[in-house]
């Protein structure tokens, strides 16, 4: 039983990072309706540049890690500038095709900068682990799971609290009539990247902390794609609960009936969920022609 | 009085194929309420998407004509720099953000103002819907077709403009509504002295409110003058206000459509 307690635990911190990952998603899905497959690669990016701060070019880590913000923002607008910009008004598959194409690149990218081998991030979190009541949490991931619940909030403030947000939130709702109000769209896009870009680097951050660091690090944004289309491609609360159970489901297969599972069975519950809610758990009922 | 709006013979063309209008041309006063009158189809709301440059976003385009507001030809403009110059677009269908709360539906607009006060702006709003204070935290999509139009117009005093091109406001709406919209867009006009260009099905309600009509079919402009003119003209009468020649109400059954061409058609 404790186990049980321990297992869960470790699986919800891990579903903490999955959550943000799929933040990430979402908030481009939210505003402009393209399901960015280029995330998980962002991510990765995210990623290097802080192990580039960190460890290549000696800085601490907390200007290291401000710096990662800059650059991955940098790269949310210039990716939205140079790729997407440009296809304003075309049909969301196109959109998408653009998303898969941008993904080799930075996978490519980071071949060519950092080489394929694999790499360390420099730690950030303390070394002991989190011991609650006799159950062991390792660092890493405990203090992941922390810093992406603070992104999370973080960014859930803003959406709610301050003008910009209100405006994007409008621009996700009716882009036309946000465009009555004096709202820069094409601006509210560009800042919807920079976020996203941003939410992808911390968890490009945590995730190199937890495992590696190399090229193919992007991938993991593919199985959390599975995970925001459970929590409803278009919310956020929805992406949370969804990383979380993702997570905990992963670990209790993973302990209960074998590390082979792991990958799968979680998998399984989805389909299982989306045959009863095809849009997912908190998502909005839509059809989306494709 | 000075011309803030001037439309100049303007051919509007969907999808590079289907022209819908064909030469129509306008003007708004300062100040002034013009009302634009005509059937279904006839281009009424093109011709303010035109104004407000929403055209790109259903594929249409100002095929040829220019459209000026304060005298600077507004092709080149964006759509949202337009609306943060003065001119505002109170659409069809009211377009209220559903999930957004009433006072975040106010402060979208705010964007379109230069002014930082908001709790002031926010306030005279609701001194003109006193509805949308109770409301006020309730998100939008859950207001009545009435109070949705009272936000959409509210979100247009928040923004302070100088024109405001309102489409079809008395839409899916009962009598009484109608009237106490129609009455706060009569103090809008007097109080603030916006200029309104007014597109209503309903052409009793929009020649009582206005100063000058144009009435538009098939995409060009067949009358105008001043409303006092047109109240007397014999076939704005019977085709647009349901009037005999003598001044009754008349029954639609009695119009003899087949007999009586309109005069401006032949």
């Amino acid at each position: 039983m404790d186990f049980f307690l321990e297992v869960s635990l470790v699986g919800l911190a891990i579903g903490g990072v999955y959550a943000l990952v799929a933040v990430g998603y979402v908030l481009v899905y939210r505003t402009t309706h393209v399901i960015n497959f280029a995330h998980g690669n962002m991510m990765m990016f995210g990623a290097y540049f802080y192990f580039t701060f960190a460890e290549l070019l000696g800085l601490h880590w907390t200007i290291s890690i401000v710096l990662t913000v800059i650059a991955a923002a940098g790269l949310g607008a210039g990716i939205e500038r140079v790729a997407l910009r440009p296809l304003l008004g075309r049909p969301a598959i196109s959109i998408v095709m653009v998303t898969v194409g941008i993904a080799s690149i930075l996978h490519g990218a980071a071949q060519l900068i950092w080489t394929a081998g694999d790499f360390f991030l420099p730690p950030i979190f303390p070394d002991l682990p989190i011991v609650i009541d006799e159950m062991y949490i390792p660092a890493n991931t405990g203090y992941g799971f922390l810093v992406a619940l603070g992104a999370i909030g973080g960014f859930l403030l803003l959406f709610r609290f301050t003008r910009s947000g209100v405006a994007m939130r409008a621009t996700a709702s009716d882009q036309i009539a946000a465009t009555t109000m004096g709202i820069n769209v094409p601006a509210m896009f560009s800042l919807t990247w920079v976020y996203a870009s941003i939410t992808a680097a911390l968890a490009g951050v945590v995730v190199g902390s937890i495992t590696t660091l190399n090229p193919s690090m992007g991938l993991i944004g593919l199985s959390v794609l599975a995970v925001v289309i459970l929590g409803g491609m278009d919310s956020v609360i929805g992406a949370v609960a969804a990383g979380l159970i993702v997570g905990w489901i992963e670990a209790l297969t993973g302990f209960y009936i074998g590390g082979a599972f792991k990958d799968v069975v979680p998998f399984v519950v989805l389909l299982a969920i989306l045959i009863v809610r095809p849009h997912g758990l908190f998502g909005t009922p839509e059809i989306e022609r494709l | 009085m000075a011309t803030v709006l001037e439309v100049n013979n303007i051919e509007v063309v969907y999808q590079h194929t289907v022209q819908v209008l064909r030469g129509l041309s306008l003007s708004v006063p300062e100040g002034a309420v013009v009302a634009l009158l005509g059937a279904n189809g006839a281009g009424k709301t093109t011709t303010l998407k035109a104004v407000s440059g929403l055209l790109p976003f259903e594929n249409g385009a100002v095929a040829s004509g220019n459209i000026t507001f304060f005298g600077d030809d507004i092709a080149r403009s964006a759509p949202h720099d337009l609306v943060r110059r003065g001119l505002f677009h109170v659409m069809e269908g009211r377009r209220v953000f559903e999930d957004l709360s009433v006072e975040e539906n106010l402060l979208a607009a705010t964007y379109a103002s230069s002014n930082r006060q908001t709790a002031k702006a926010y306030d005279e709003v609701y001194g003109y819907f006193p509805r949308l204070a109770e409301r006020r935290r309730q998100k939008a999509g859950y207001l009545s077709g009435g109070e949705q139009q009272m936000l959409a117009i509210g979100r247009a005093l928040v923004a302070e403009p100088k024109v405001m091109l309102l489409d079809e406001p008395s839409l899916g709406l009962a009598p009484l509504l109608v009237q106490e919209i129609f009455d706060v867009i009569t103090r809008i006009n007097r109080d603030r002295g916006v200029a309104i260009l007014l597109v209503e099905q309903n052409a009793t309600l929009a020649l009582e409110v206005a100063s000058y009509g144009y009435i538009v079919e098939n995409g060009r402009v067949v009358i105008d003058g001043p409303v006092e003119t047109l109240k007397a003209d014999r076939d704005v009468r019977e085709f647009y206000l349901g009037l005999g020649s003598h001044g009754s109400a008349r029954s639609f059954r009695d119009v003899k459509h087949y007999r009586r061409r309109k005069r401006w058609l032949s």
